[in-house]
């Protein structure tokens, strides 16, 4: 309002008076609106390092309270004094582990196929279809896996049980697969034009250029995609508990993939409600979570890193 | 309370879980008219069905008296108890000395009701031959020193362990009594390749596909498609098949009590609740396939 000078000590007139309502007004809302989401930006870290924080005052004292010896061993029988995390930590990385290499090669394929292969009117009812997977509650593929692929994997695979740790990563890797393909997809479709071009001019076959061109160009972005789905693996709870059995026996054998385990999330689920608040069992559990954060918090470090190497080069998205 | 959020907020965070069983509730909300008395109810899944027939036959009779009834495990309706959150908690098991203690120590004296008395039936598949065994077979099968059906006289199939979770005082009165074998010095264990599922019907379900799998359960949860079998307590005494009479009569080795602990000595409706419960409540227990009081 710098002519407002002109006018000397004259009083400003009626219009000018509704105009600077108007400005004050609408600085107000402006200054609400960005304090409004400050604030929850703010917050949203704060309830991080609160929730962290409550996460490590409830769980150190199980790794101050029970002796290594203990911690280390191969019995989980917390009920009566046994806190062996072994089992545990084995069963979800075997679990984990053998989702990833199932949805590996049916996340990459699928990603070529949608991004590179098909045509751009099934590329649009795929991508959709392939979102609403996403969507699929976990205790649904649960039941669903208790009820039909629990029995499947016994009668063909010959198993005494069908809940076994393959079930769990069957069901794993198809939960982790519309993460993994719309991640992928994105990564391929960074790839510049020029590349494909360039690489059939030089009279390679299509195969060829997304072989030996395109998947190498996205690589990265392809490790990503991994990472995506191993932290979504590993965090996941409900299916798992339903299918694998929950036994808490060492994985260690060679037919460990298709015998019982028990994963770290399905123990927490499974015991948290019974706990007396304050027990050594009541922090076992956060301890057990703390490990299971550790392991979490080193899968998206990786993959956050690979994003940043990216960037870094100056490469692809 | 707020314990049991945190935990719940927590849990959700760490595992980025669904679907976790337990919630708590608060006493007396959402009640608008005054003349309403909401009674809190909590505990067992062995007691949950009961329960509930229990809250909804009473509450037709009196529409004065709104029961809540939520499941999630002897444990859980002891925890909640113990944090003051429930007027009755539902255990399939005794309160152990430590958690009556932590009772007291928050102002929540619990005192002990007998409310019904339930039989723990050894289920198997029906294409399964074995039809008895002896406690000390059943605790050999489950500590996994016996692990083919050919040891107990069935087909040469491998047996697959089904157990409850830990926090069903089923679990705790099955190792005690079963795999223990009453011995309070024993130091036997559920065998690891135990599998541990989250719910009766994770059990019912397993055993009906499964024909190497064989599970316990409360005799109220044994449905029509699996088999029975008969248990005897040693192998020169007769196998008993589970039934109201074979446990009033003591015959059958596997049957417990079931509790409701009240928080101090029951007042007004809780009082008014617990005395129908123990007369004409009883009614209900039959129905439901456990075993009345004499």
């Amino acid at each position: 309002m710098g002519d407002d000078a002109t006018w000397g000590a004259a009083l400003p007139s009626q219009p000018q008076k509704d105009r600077m309502r108007q400005n004050t007004s609408a600085n107000l809302i402006e200054f609400g609106i960005e304090a409004t989401v400050k604030v929850l930006g703010y917050s949203v870290v704060g309830f991080v390092i609160l929730i962290f924080g409550f996460l490590l005052r409830e769980g150190l004292p199980f790794f101050v309270s029970v002796p290594v010896g203990n911690l280390v061993s191969t019995q989980w029988y917390p009920t009566f004094g046994f806190f062996g995390t072994l089992p545990l930590i084995l069963g979800s990385i075997l679990v984990t582990v053998v989702a990833v290499a199932l949805s590996l090669p049916m996340g990459l394929a699928t990603a070529v196929f949608v991004r590179e292969v098909a045509p751009p009117w099934t590329r649009e009812v795929l991508k959709p279809i392939i979102e609403v997977l996403a969507g699929i509650p976990s205790v649904v593929l649960g039941f669903f896996g208790m009820t039909i692929l629990a029995p499947l994997v016994r009668q063909v695979l010959g198993a005494p049980t069908g809940l076994t740790a393959f079930t769990g990563a069957v069901l794993l890797a198809y939960m982790s697969l519309p993460t993994m393909i719309s991640v992928a997809e994105d990564a391929l479709d960074a790839v510049p034009k020029s590349y494909r071009d360039a690489s059939l001019a030089m009279g390679a076959t299509r195969w060829q250029t997304i072989w030996r061109v395109v998947v190498p160009a996205a690589r990265s972005g392809i490790v990503t995609a991994v990472m995506l789905g191993l932290g979504r693996a590993i965090g996941e709870t409900m299916a798992v508990m339903m299918v694998t059995g929950n036994a808490a026996r060492m994985p260690v054998t060679l037919d460990s993939l298709f015998r019982p385990v028990r994963t770290m999330t399905a123990t927490i689920a499974a015991e948290m409600g019974e706990v007396a608040g304050g027990s050594v069992h009541y922090h076992a559990l956060f301890g057990v979570g703390i490990i299971l954060f550790v392991l979490t918090f080193l899968v998206n470090l990786f993959a956050a890193l690979t994003i940043f190497q990216k960037r870094r080069r100056g490469g692809l998205r | 309370m707020i314990r049991a959020r945190r935990l719940l907020l927590a849990l959700a965070v760490v595992a980025g879980l669904a679907g976790c069983a337990s919630s708590a509730s608060t006493p007396g909300d959402g009640d608008s008219a005054q003349a309403i008395v909401t009674i809190q109810n909590k505990g067992s899944d062995t007691l949950v069905n009961l329960a509930l027939a229990w809250a909804e036959a009473y509450m037709d009779t009196h529409p004065e008296v709104r029961i809540s009834v939520t499941g999630g495990g002897s444990g859980t309706g002891i925890a909640a108890m113990i944090n003051g959150t429930v007027d009755l908690a539902n255990a399939s098991r005794e309160m152990k000395k430590e958690e009556i203690a932590a009772a007291q120590a928050n102002g929540n004296d619990p005192i002990e009701h007998v409310v019904a008395r339930d039989a723990i039936a050894i289920v198997v598949n029906p294409s399964n031959p074995v039809d008895h065994l002896t406690l000390s077979q059943l605790s050999a099968i489950y500590t996994g020193k016996i692990t083919n059906w050919r040891q107990v006289g069935g087909h040469s199939w491998p047996i697959v362990l089904l157990s409850r979770e830990s926090n069903s005082g089923t679990y705790v009165y099955f190792l005690e009594n079963v795999v223990r074998l009453g011995d309070s010095h024993s130091k036997l264990l559920f065998s690891p390749d135990t599998l541990l599922m989250p719910s009766s019907e994770g059990i019912t379900v397993e055993i009906r596909q499964n024909r190497n799998a064989i599970g316990y359960d409360g005799l109220g949860y044994v449905t029509h498609d699996v088999k029975v079998i008969a248990v005897s307590s040693d192998s020169t005494s007769p196998s008993v098949m589970p039934s109201i009479e074979s446990v009033n009569d003591g015959s059958y080795p596997i049957s417990r009590p079931l509790f409701i602990y009240s928080a101090g000595e029951p007042v007004s409706h809780v009082r008014a609740y617990l005395d129908w419960i123990l007369t004409e409540g009883q009614s209900q227990v039959t129905r439901l396939g456990f075993v009345p009081l004499d």
